[in-house]
């Protein structure tokens, strides 16, 4: 006789390795961020979010550091979205799915599995030494751009592909141009899931240590300007935690970051929300 | 003269030759019943006669006249405005019915706001659609339903002002009551627009259309009253299609 299990208790089994699965996960990431937050918590207040860094950071709080990494974060953005959405809507409205479009994408994938450090040096040697841009916002943000355009390329391409190809017979069939189409029809359906490439960019630039290290190098004076050089939250945790400067500021530091994480995540998610609830 | 005549009308995808020598002539202010079975070419000549075929990367040879211009002399913009097509599944554009209504309005020419308002509510009292619509303007178009839906593609059409509108099986996914608002709908706007009505139910051309062309493989098989080829067609084809032979 053999041994045999019914479709009933297969699903079951099934369920309960699926969820296994899923609260392991969960609990990990959990237990990151509790960790982060019950050592950091206690460092938050109002002097560690407006203060300057102090001796190394050992005293003061970290809002050069705050201010570097929103001001590297969103000239990244501002650098990759029109080039990588620009690049997407390329690859999919005036390609015909030929040679060249199968090696950008095949490239493009290549380079989002790239480890940062590598962008890092390639930072430093092209953007701070061939241009002469020295350790600063502009060089990180350029070499942030061109770590994240790779994940924006790919996500909007998927994007612009979904929009039904019924849609764009319409707009042409109501004598409607290529551009009209693109940016009347194409772009504002296939919006969300850009975002969504927009949103990963963000979470992978404003975390990044090893690409900006090399480029925005680790000042801690107050940034004033796109060249001045600045220690970005995820480089300050690392070298006061690395150079045992002070455990407590860097939890206090990494609560930041992630409290920074958590809430552009949130207001990237709401606006897309309330966009697509005005638009469908 | 013709409004539409079409000359020695071949079409290619790529190798595929799914158009042949086709010769037709479409008369003002008709309705042009197109029929037979599948892979007959019925909705490739319909994106031929817009140049809509280009965006499929095909290729014709032979010539389209519109009212005796050939369509390679007008700007493409404008020969789609003139010659407006209507979709087999109607597909409505993410966002509200009047920005359903003004999407082509507005691609052509700056529009007041009145002007824009008047035209919209002109083109869905056309279409029949007005009075389930007038107070909902503003919600999104797909709460409407297949047949509403379908109506709201033709008034898009209708706001464009064209003078030929083409239908690719217009009611194929509709009920018997949508279908026959649709057709009640041509047959009024029948006394200013051309159409050219390709289907699949060859009742609804017998119901409908004044003459009827039908294809087989890509070839003009023959055109006629529509009396004529239902009841004594010149080829036995049509004879056997019409009869349910096959297709």
């Amino acid at each position: 006789m053999t041994f045999r299990i019914g479709p009933r208790t297969s699903q079951i089994i099934a369920h309960i390795i699926l969820l296994l699965m899923t609260i392991v996960t969960v609990i990990v990431l959990f237990f990151i961020i509790g960790y982060v937050f019950k050592n950091g918590f206690a460092q938050l207040s109002l002097e560690f979010l407006t203060d300057r860094t102090r001796e190394m950071g050992k005293e003061g709080g970290i809002l050069p550091s705050i201010i570097g990494t929103l001001f590297i974060t969103v000239l990244a953005i501002i650098i990759a979205t029109p080039l990588g959405v620009g690049s997407a809507v390329y690859l999919v409205e005036y390609t015909r799915g030929g040679l060249l479009r199968k090696i950008i994408s095949f490239g493009a994938d290549c380079l989002a599995g790239v480890p940062s450090i590598i962008f890092g040096l390639f930072g430093f040697i092209f953007f701070v030494i061939q241009l002469k841009l020295g350790w600063s916002i502009l060089s990180g943000s350029l070499t942030l751009a061109v770590m994240i355009i790779p994940t924006i390329i790919r996500t909007s391409e998927e994007a612009i592909k979904a929009v039904p190809q019924s849609y764009r017979e319409i707009s042409y069939s109501l004598g409607g141009g290529k551009l009209d189409t693109i940016l009347k029809v194409v772009l504002p359906t296939s919006l969300p899931g850009i975002l969504t490439g927009v949103i990963l960019g963000i979470g992978r630039a404003i975390g990044e240590t090893a690409a900006v290290i090399f480029t925005a190098g680790s000042s801690l004076g107050m940034p004033t300007s796109v060249f001045s050089s600045t220690r970005t939250l995820a480089v300050h945790f690392y070298i006061l935690a690395r150079e045992g400067i002070s455990m407590p500021k860097a939890y206090g530091t990494a609560t930041v970051l992630i409290i920074i994480i958590l809430f552009v995540n949130l207001v990237a998610y709401r606006l897309m929300h309330r966009f697509m609830a005005k638009y469908y | 003269m013709p409004k539409i005549v079409i000359d020695q009308l071949s079409l290619f995808y790529g190798q595929n030759q799914v158009l042949t020598d086709v010769n037709l002539a479409v008369h003002e202010k008709e309705i042009l019943g197109v029929i037979g079975p599948a892979n007959a070419g019925k909705s490739s000549l319909l994106r031929a006669i817009n140049r809509l075929y280009e965006i499929d990367y095909a290729r014709i040879s032979g010539k389209i006249r519109l009212d005796g211009k050939d369509i390679f002399d007008i700007p493409i913009n404008d020969l789609r405005r003139r010659v407006g097509l209507i979709f087999a599944t109607p597909v409505v554009l993410p966002g509200t019915i009047l920005k359903n209504m003004s999407y082509g309005l507005k691609l052509h020419r700056k529009i007041k706001k009145q002007e824009l308002n008047d035209t919209v509510a002109d083109a869905l009292q056309a279409a029949n659609l007005w009075e389930e619509v007038k107070d909902r303007l503003h919600e999104s178009a797909s709460t409407l339903s297949g047949g509403q839906q379908q109506r709201l593609c033709i008034a898009r059409t209708l706001a464009m002002n064209p003078e030929v509108i083409m239908m690719d099986e217009p009611c194929s996914g509709l009920d018997p009551i949508s279908t026959a608002k649709i057709e009640a709908t041509m047959l009024e706007l029948k006394k200013t627009y051309t159409f050219i009505l390709v289907t699949n139910n060859t009742k609804q051309a017998a119901r409908t259309a004044d003459r009827t062309a039908f294809f087989l493989g890509g070839e003009l098989i023959e055109v006629d009253k529509t009396e004529k080829i239902f009841t004594k067609p010149a080829d036995a084809r049509t004879d056997d299609y019409i009869r349910g032979r096959f297709g």
